[in-house]
Parts: C-alpha cells; structure tokens; sequence
C-alpha cells in the first residue's frame, strides 16, 4: 500500500502543483483583466445573440482573434486582453473555415445583409460553405405589422410567402452587429475595420500604368480590391440584390463623368439612399480609414469600367480631393 | 517483468473471471455503440462540406454535431474503452480479482449517462459555449467526474491488493491517469474563477490536459501491458518506462498554452508552452523507443498477429502525432497552420492513430483472453486496412489542404480562396472518412463475435502458446 501510495500519491500531487500554477492562478488572475477603452457589456439582446452564437457552434468555424501577424490585418488590429474582459463564455474559437468575426460589425454593418446571409450564405456569398439557418426564420404569407420581411434574391428565396426573422435571429445579428473593435492608440495596424490594406493613404503601391490615355489604374488590384471589400453586398456581377443592396451596373453616380458623388460613397459609406427610384434601408461602411487613395481609385475605376460601364476614370487626387473635404 | 505479465490466476477463482470478463465485454461494447455513433455523425460532418444545406436543420446544424462528434469519441468510446482495458490489466497484472464488480458497472452507467445526457444537451443547444471538448453543461460534466472517481477508486483498490511485490508499470499510468483527469475536470468544470480571457488560460490547459494526462497514458498503460504479453517477452526497459512516465507528468500539463499562439493571452504563458512542447521529445522518444526495441527483431510476428499491428500502428502514431505536435508549436510554424484544417488532421492522426488503434489492438490482444472467442481473419483483416488507409488519407489530405488554406493566408489572398482551395481535399477527408466508418462496422462484428457471437478462426497468438505450454 504504501509503494502505491508513493507513485499515485506523489504524481498528483506534482501534478497539482503544476495545474495550480500553469492555469488556475493565472486564470484567476486574467479575469480580472480590465475592459479595454470603450469596451462595453453586451445588451440583453445582444447577449441573447451571443447565446444563440455558441449554441449553434459558431465558433467552430469563426475565430474571434486577431493575430498581430500581417495575414491577419484584414480582420483588425490585433486583439487586445481587455477586449475579452465582457466575453465569457469565450469565443476566440480554434479553426477559421469561415473568416474572423472580429470586426464583422463594421465591416458588414447592414442588417439585411445578416439576414440573408443567414438565411442562405450562397445568396450573397456563392463559394460559401456556411450550413444556412433558415431555421431561424419563419416564412409568412403576410408579413405582420412591425415587422419588415428580409429581401432574400428570388433565387434562394421560398416560392411563396415572405421572409421574417425569429427573435433568436434578431438577436445573432444584434449580436453580430456589436462586433466591433475599439480604437486603441499605439496598438492600430489599420482602421479596425476590414480593410485589405495599410491605413496610410501614402504606403500605397504606385498604381502600374495602363496603357490608355495617360491615365493609371491597376485592374487586377482594382477586381481584389473589389472582390475583398465590395461583392459581398453588390455581387461580382456588380447588379446587388434587388430590394436590399444597389446594382452598380448602370448606376448613375457609378457611370457618371463626374466621380466625386462615387467617391464619397466609398469613403463615407451611404444608408437610406435612394437609387434608381429604389429606395435601400441597408447600411454601407465608410472606407475612409482602411483605405488609401490609390486603393479607393483602384476600386471606383475598376467599377466604372466593368459590367458596361463607361464613365471616365478617376485618380487618386481625385480621391484626396474629395477626402480633403470630409463627410 | 515477464512474470508479472503472464499466467497469475492462483487467488482468482473461475467465477470471478468470468466476473471480469463481463466487465470488460461490456465495456467494449458500450464503447463500440459509441465509436459507430460518433463517427457516423462525423461522417455526416465530412459530408456537409460539399453540401452544405445537406440536413441543415436546426438539430441537425453543423455546430451542434460538431462537439456531439468530438465528445462522444473522447467520452464514449476512447473514455470507456480505456477503462474497460484498464480494470482487465489491473486486475490480471496485480494477479488478482478486480476489486468490485459492482463499482465498475455502476461506472460504466455513469459513463454512459455523461454521455448519453451531454448529447442531448448539445443537441437541443445547450451548451457552455463553444469551449472544445468541455461544451457539456457543468452537471453533466459531474456525472462525467462522478464516473472517473468510482474507476479509480476501483483500480487503486484492484492495485492494493496484488499479489507481487511491485506495482506493474501500466498501472501507474492508468491509476495516475485517471486521477490526473479528476483534477482536470474539476479545474474545467468550476465556472466561478474563470472570465473572460481567464477562461481561454483553462481553454488551452484543457484542451490538452484532456488528452495528455487522460488519453495517453491510459493508451501507454495497455502498451505496456499488451506488447510484452503477446510477445511473451519483458518490456526491454522498466527504468526508460519510468523516467518517461515522470517525465510526461513534468512535461505534458504545460503546453496546452500554444493552442493559443499570438492570442492575446500574456507572452510567457505562450512562450512556456513552446518550450515544454519541444521537452515533450524526451517522453514521447523514450516512450517509443521502449516499445519498439522490446518488438525489434520480431517483427515478422505481425504477419500472423493482427493485434500486434494494431499496437505497432498505435506506437508510430504516438511518436509521430506527438513529434509532429513538437514541429506546429513553434511559431513560424504556427504562423501558417494555426486555425487550419491541419490541426484537424493533427487531432485524428493522435486521437485515431495512436489512441484509437491503441484501444483496437488492446482489445484484440486482450479480449479473446477473457472471453476465450475470436474474431475472424478476414474480419480482422477488413478493419486493420481499411482503417489504416482510411486514416492515411484523411490526415494526408488535411495536411496539405491545411498548409495550403495556412499560404492562401500568408499571401494575403482573399479569403473566400481558402475556401474553395480546399474543396478536394475535403473531398478525400470525406472518402477517408468513409473507409474509417466502414471499418469501424466490420470492428463491430468483431466485438460481436469475441463477445456474444460465434468465435472466429483468428486464433490469438496469446493463448496458442500458453495452451501450447499446457498440453
């Protein structure tokens, strides 16, 4: 009894030495982390999203953790300790099948993006491999009053009856939307927003020259760039989706000579604008702080250029003079 | 060593093998229904990435089966089929009756019952967030502990009372095991001191505690019983056995902390992880370098042993998940396969590889001892390759479709690229997969037949000899 004692006996207790110091006390001592500058709780219903969140396994495929590696400047600047202090249960997650989700709040502000999104990933993002939850929604044949039927494309939308999001759906996007990273002097590698690029406007690559006219615009960079930060809402083939965000193709600020109201979407973003006699309640990010001139002309350019566009180039002065003037 | 391991039956009366026998057929069998459950739901999981709406309902979603998947393979069968292998070798190297017959099958109720009962819960959506392989809710979490505490409780009793002097080396692991994994899951399971990023520190501890200090040795526990058994030849170093078991108690608890690389948890945490990785090298060397010199020169005793592959595939699964687990820690090479399907490669070439062969060859081993059935050749056969070659593609097609979607980062592309780069290669995890389960049906036909069903012509090498010695 005593050899027994000796081996099982002296093991644990090694072992629970060792425990108490790797984890127990410095987890003791990590929830007691501060919240970070403008780090707030979560409201009732964003918590309720935050519920709805884990109970369906949404971290198993998303992180919520940016590395303070370049790869990851996409998804923010790298995650802070006080930017968990609110997160338990914790989220950071261990795999990204599906990108971070971060900052999905401002870089996906729109709500109606969410829902459809949700509702079939495919409808707006087509090489998605996300399951949709259309269990989060009812189909309705008259929508009540109060509350608004999410515009799904007809494509992915049910043959008959409107779309209308449960409670648990209204509360994954409140909670979704609250995804936002605060800023924090020093600690910045670009806006904290999604943005592909470095914040400075002048570390910018030199646009390459084209070859027409004396004018510069790089039409690869251009497509990533749009591909990254725009087709999620106005699709690679530049047409939206009817009811919820706006075609480009034959917009007229888009295809107009004079770029400077284009411009400004893009830097400011835009919500509550009517287009085409469409009026669109989605909400556009600004791209102001994520984007340099040269990225923003890259982008207006390869939009006035495609899908039958044919509105005269942009630069990326013209850029700088429209920034210049603000909001 | 070589006494210890063979033909002790003096204080332990015909009845209470048979007692013995039943406890661990039901042990074996419960885990199987578990391994064809869990890995039928994996299946399933491999299967929605080409078809994403496929079964999308609400108790069919993907996040919901995911944990259903990784928790019952630990706690169901890998959990359960350990401590079946467990109560025979302790028993049968302490040269003694198991303790209580009763305490093991009110165990393998309460294993049952965590698991039965955290499934459901997973599956209705409760869960305590998506914290991997603690998701059950805390109560089931206790009846999981409740379970641990009677198992070793019954072990330590089932040691006490040996017949020999020393206590035989699998037995340190197994008991130690199973106390070590007592303090884990209460560690893990008491939410009051643990927030936020407090809570990612008890993330990375668990994650790798629950296999290290759980898994492992319980898997080393039966190698040190089962290859010196069928090999009817001692352990070629009781002394490198035991400096590897101290070594992984000191070593092993502190790395869980690289399951978060560059998070925002303190530096040092990180750091200290990497380094104790890399120390992992000494017990996992020396571990393996043990069971492969006590089988050198006796290699061709696999072609007519099945079981003996199973524990020599478990053996190189163990050196090379555990090596290739050194390799990722290290951050330049975390920078690209952190957050990849590689990891998910890395965890089936440990958890299937290693634990999951580790369990198979044990039972082959062991079972037709206590059972006095066989399974057949062809049986045997049809599981060994079509799990080996399942396994082989599996975690060949994660490996380079991780690495791959780990570049498609590093250079920036856009995201939805990593996507659709690794389509094919989940394609082939899914064909691997499928061999994977198809085997695991024909194990189960094997269990059927050691157990309740009509014994088979694959003699075991074990009892050939020792009848061979009778006559």
């Amino acid at each position: 009894m005593k050899k027994l004692l000796q081996i099982a006996g002296g093991a644990l207790l090694v072992y629970i030495v060792i425990v108490m110091g790797i984890a127990v006390i410095p987890a003791i001592d990590l929830s007691k982390t501060p919240p970070g500058p403008g780090v707030k709780p979560l409201t009732a219903l964003q918590a309720e999203g935050s519920a709805v969140y884990a109970a369906n396994g949404c971290a198993y495929c998303h992180t919520q953790q940016v590395r303070p590696l370049a790869e990851d400047k996409v998804f923010g600047r790298p995650s802070a300790p006080g930017d968990f202090a609110y997160q338990t249960p914790e989220l950071l997650g261990s795999e990204r099948t599906g990108p971070d989700l971060s900052t999905i709040g401002s870089s996906k502000p729109s709500d109606v993006w969410q829902y459809i999104h949700l509702f079939d990933p495919r409808a707006v993002v087509p090489e998605s491999v996300m399951p949709n939850f259309k269990f989060l929604f009812h189909v309705v044949t008259t929508v009540p009053p109060g509350e608004t039927a999410v515009p799904v494309p007809a494509a992915f939308a049910p043959k008959q009856g409107e779309v209308i999001p449960t409670r648990q759906a209204k509360a994954l996007v409140a909670y979704l939307l609250s995804l936002k990273q605060t800023p924090m002097p020093g600690y910045a590698m670009n806006g904290g927003m999604g943005g592909m690029t470095s914040a400075a406007p002048a570390a910018a690559p030199a646009p390459t020259a084209a070859a027409s006219g004396g004018y510069s615009y790089d039409a690869a960079k251009g497509q990533s760039l749009f591909m990254a930060n725009c087709s999620a809402c106005h699709q690679a083939t530049g047409e939206g989706i009817p009811g919820a965000f706006p075609p480009l193709k034959g917009n007229a600020a888009v295809d107009a000579d004079n770029p400077t109201l284009h411009i400004h979407t893009v830097l400011q973003g835009a919500h509550g604008v009517t287009i085409g006699g469409v009026a669109y309640s989605s909400v556009m990010p600004p791209f102001a702080d994520q984007l340099s001139d040269a990225d923003i002309a890259n982008i207006v350019n390869y939009e006035r250029s495609s899908w039958g566009n044919h509105a005269k180039p942009a630069t990326a002065a013209d850029v700088a003079a429209v920034r210049a003037k603000g909001p | 060593m070589q006494a210890t391991v063979t033909a002790q039956h003096s204080a332990v009366s015909a009845e209470d093998d048979r007692a013995l026998a039943a406890v661990f057929s039901a042990y074996t069998v419960s885990a199987t229904c578990w391994l064809l459950f869990a890995t039928a739901v994996g299946l399933l999981l491999a299967f929605k990435f080409g078809a994403p709406d496929f079964w999308a309902a609400k108790y069919l979603t993907f996040g919901r089966l995911r944990p259903i998947h990784t928790n019952d393979t630990f706690y169901g069968w890998a959990s359960i089929g350990l401590v079946g292998l467990a109560y025979y070798v302790a028993a049968r190297s302490s040269g003694t009756k198991l303790y209580s017959i009763k305490l093991a099958w009110i165990g393998l109720a309460l294993f049952n019952l965590a698991a039965v009962a955290g499934t459901i819960a997973l599956e209705l959506g409760y869960n305590w967030g998506d914290l991997e392989y603690r998701e059950w809710p805390w109560p089931i979490r206790l009846v999981f502990l409740a379970a641990l505490l009677v198992t070793g409780w019954n072990l330590i009793g089932t040691v006490a009372r040996r017949t020999t002097e020393d206590i035989y080396l699998s037995n340190w692991y197994t008991v130690c095991g199973v106390l070590w994994t007592c303090v884990i899951a209460i560690v893990a399971t008491l939410p009051w001191y643990q927030h936020g990023l407090g809570q990612v520190a008890i993330s990375g501890f668990y994650m790798h505690n629950a296999v290290g200090m759980w898994f492992t040795p319980l898997a080393l526990g039966v190698f040190y019983y089962a290859i010196p058994k069928i090999l009817s030849r001692p352990i070629y170093s009781y002394a490198l056995g035991v400096f590897a078991f101290w070594t992984n108690l000191l070593f092993y608890p502190l790395l869980g902390g690289h399951h978060f690389l560059f998070s925002p948890l303190p530096w040092w945490l990180q750091t200290t992880a990497i380094v104790f990785s890399v120390a992992m090298l000494v017990p996992v060397w020396g571990g393996s370098a043990n069971y492969l010199l006590t089988m050198r020169g006796r290699y061709r005793d696999m072609t007519h042993s099945y079981p003996l592959m199973f524990i020599f595939v478990a053996v190189i699964g163990y050196l090379f998940g555990s090596t290739q687990g050194t390799v990722e820690a290290f951050r330049s090479m975390q920078a690209i396969w952190h957050l990849t399907n590689f990891t998910v490669g890395h965890s089936h070439l440990t958890m299937y590889g290693f634990v999951t062969f580790a369990v198979w060859g044990g039972i082959y081993a062991l079972l037709p001892l206590a059972t006095h059935k066989s399974p057949g050749r062809l049986g045997i056969a049809l599981h060994f390759w079509m799990a080996l070659v399942g396994s082989f593609i599996y975690v060949i097609a994660l490996s380079i479709g991780g690495t791959i979607q780990g570049l498609d980062w590093l250079h920036q592309r856009p995201f939805i690229q990593s996507v659709t780069d690794m389509a094919p290669y989940w394609v082939w995890r899914g064909a691997g997969g499928l061999l994977m389960f198809l085997s695991h049906i024909v194990f189960a036909w094997n269990v059927w037949r050691m157990t309740s069903g009509q014994t088979g012509n694959a003699g075991s090498p074990i009892l050939a000899r020792t009848e061979g010695a009778a006559a």
